[in-house]
């Protein structure tokens, strides 16, 4: 019954192209679908009588160079302004201005290191990952021990209290901004790292992801547990939470690229270049060298290097994360 | 007897508290946040939105002044207007794109997942660094003007005119989200079942055909959801605004999320602000209930 789903799943993140190893049954299989339906569509193609048979053949090979053509130009288009960053971080502002389209043959590195001599960019790079890694870890325990109460509890008052988390989905978070900002003040929490994390610590999206998947996941498989004696928090470490992987996976991927993207409240809550975040470092940076363009790419390269490498190391991961999200709305 | 039964009932209810005792704890954490960080808030931002507060003072109450002097206020107008623009120039834009390379992806092609992960750098990647460099894209030396140059164009100044400031920050959005729907629609696609196709095929139904009549249709829960979301967070855009044109020039970028910000963090006008944050909840809450009375027109569901 679960194998089903799994196949089911298998056979979409095939499709998608998300082949590796330990997906390989479903990819065989999915293999399998799409040459059935390819020889179903040549059939449906080339098999049709009379003189117009090669004509047809024609239209689909150009079809087919179109096809490659449109998408290697939109892949070009999503590149080529990391080239240009790339290229434009090792080469000097009067080189780039001359010829704009050359290529940094003799690349000047030392664009790199300036960075660090602007702004403290070193210190923005470890207080982005301490944040992250914070808001990510919190989100994900708080989250999945409420979801877990919402899903596998009874308690009175359960719906109603699930239903205003989904309520307050719907206001921007502009809106709860500038009381969170004047409560930072008046705990005197402005400028701290408690402020760029204790805010975010918890998600009523985060909430309601989990809950939703884990509303899936049959009872039957806590009961031997409860047999034995086990506590619901033994039931949820040991049972649930394991089985909630892939929902996790997805909240994870969410709450690492929002926490390490962020940027307003960064912006408003901290003004001491000490607790500057990559983002907030990077308008800093922006500010006081406003046209040394090779620097300003040198710093967008050093910002996005570390994200852009998880993201092609866990692209799988990343890519169906964000399409569950798609189809469960 | 009674005693048995009353027993039983008393174990029961024994059970139900300690189940409910245990709820609590796991919710604990979760709702002490959802309480002071959201609901709190939310309360807080009424409140101060019917008060006049410099963040220093005591807040004043207005009553209702802050939101008959939104109404009034020219600029809000202005910031609205540019909004609506940038989400009716995004949005389409967006959507049409994205459902192109979806369905270009959702071939049997070969490279399909280097494809998938090239199109989607720009939605991991973040929205300061990228601005910065699509600044730099835009800059009068920047790669556009150098090939308007090199095929011997005038130079543009796409950030500092009111002409084209708008669509150059529209550009750089859509090109950062196109991967985000293209994935989300390439599910939908994945979702709708071969053998329509196969059945519209023998029937001798052209490719166009088959587009309109089965791919448009029962992909529209998909396409529904994108919309009602890009609406959403377009109408919340900021970063690119802060980077690329800080609002300018002559506020032509200004949108109303980047006034919200200059108002309450710089002009210290907290509980206008505070009013202002609402009227942007009310035209986003108001946009997609109009969505939601729309759809039963145009998307069809199982």
């Amino acid at each position: 019954m679960n194998d089903n789903r799994r196949r089911e799943a298998d056979y979409r993140a095939a499709r998608m192209g998300l082949n590796t190893p330990n997906r390989r049954r479903g990819v065989r299989w999915a293999w399998h679908r799409r040459r059935v339906a390819g020889a179903e569509g040549a059939v449906a193609v080339s098999h049709s009588p009379g003189p117009g048979r090669g004509t047809q053949d024609s239209w689909a090979i150009a079809a087919r160079v179109a096809l490659y053509a449109g998408l290697s130009a939109a892949a070009f288009a999503a590149v080529l302004p990391f080239l240009w960053m790339l290229n434009t971080s090792l080469r000097t502002l009067n080189d780039v201005i001359r010829a704009p389209f050359g290529l940094p043959l003799s690349p000047r590195w030392e664009n790199y290191p300036a960075v660090f001599a602007t702004i403290p960019f070193g210190r923005a790079y470890v207080n982005t990952i301490f944040v992250t890694l914070v808001r990510t870890l919190g989100v994900l325990l708080t989250s999945s021990m409420a979801a877990y109460a919402f899903s596998r509890l009874r308690f009175p008052g359960r719906d109603a209290v699930f239903a205003l988390y989904l309520a307050t989905m719907m206001i921007p978070s502009q809106v709860t901004m500038i009381p969170t900002f004047a409560l930072m003040r008046l705990l005197g929490w402005r400028d701290t790292y408690q402020a760029l994390t204790v805010p975010h610590l918890f998600s009523a999206f985060g909430v309601f992801l989990l809950r939703q998947f884990m509303l899936t996941l049959p009872v039957s498989l806590e009961e031997a547990a409860v047999i034995d004696g086990a506590t619901p928090w033994g039931i949820y470490w040991n049972i649930i939470l394991p089985l909630t992987r892939p929902a996790l996976a997805t909240l994870t991927v969410f709450t690492f690229l929002g926490a390490w993207n962020d940027f307003m409240w960064p912006l408003i809550i901290t003004d001491s270049p000490e607790l500057a975040v990559l983002s907030v470092a990077l308008s800093y940076m922006q500010q006081l060298s406003h046209t040394d363009w090779p620097l300003l790419m040198a710093g967008a390269v050093m910002a996005l290097g570390p994200v852009l490498a998880v993201y092609i190391a866990a692209q799988r991961t990343f890519v169906e994360g964000i399409a569950l999200t798609g189809i469960k709305g | 007897m009674s005693g048995v039964r009353g027993r039983a009932a008393w174990t029961r209810g024994a059970r139900r508290r300690r189940e409910a005792l245990w709820a609590l704890l796991f919710l604990a954490p979760s709702l002490a946040g959802f309480l002071v960080f959201t609901l709190g808030p939310v309360g807080a931002s009424l409140g101060l939105s019917a008060t006049r507060w410099d963040l220093i003072g005591r807040p004043e109450f207005v009553g209702l002044d802050n939101y008959r002097a939104a109404l009034a206020d020219p600029i809000l107008g202005r910031v609205m207007r540019n909004t609506v623009t940038y989400s009716a120039g995004t949005v389409p834009l967006l959507v049409i794109v994205s459902l192109a390379l979806a369905m270009a992806l959702n071939q049997p092609i070969r490279g399909r997942t280097l494809f998938r992960v090239i199109l989607f750098m720009p939605v991991v990647s973040s929205t300061v660094a990228v601005a910065m460099v699509w600044r730099w894209i835009y800059a009068p030396f920047g790669a556009l003007n150098a090939l308007l140059v090199s095929v011997g164009l005038p130079v543009v100044g796409w950030l500092t005119t009111t002409t084209w400031a708008m669509p150059a920050v529209i550009l750089m959005s859509v090109w950062q989200s196109v991967g985000y729907s293209m994935v989300i629609f390439l599910a939908g696609l994945q979702g709708i079942p071969q053998h329509l196709y196969d059945a519209a095929a023998v029937d001798g139904a052209s490719p166009w055909q088959r587009f309109w009549r089965i791919t448009l249709p029962l992909l529209s829960p998909t396409t529904f959801f994108i919309v009602v979301m890009a609406i959403i967070s377009t109408f919340q855009v900021f970063g690119q605004v802060y980077m690329l044109t800080g609002g300018g020039p002559a506020f032509a970028t200004s949108t109303i999320v980047y006034y919200i910000y200059e108002r309450a963090f710089l002009a210290l006008h907290m509980g206008y602000a505070s009013a202002l944050a609402w009227l942007l909840f009310a035209a986003i809450f108001g946009l997609t209930v109009i969505q939601l009375r729309l759809q039963r027109r145009w998307v069809a569901y199982e």
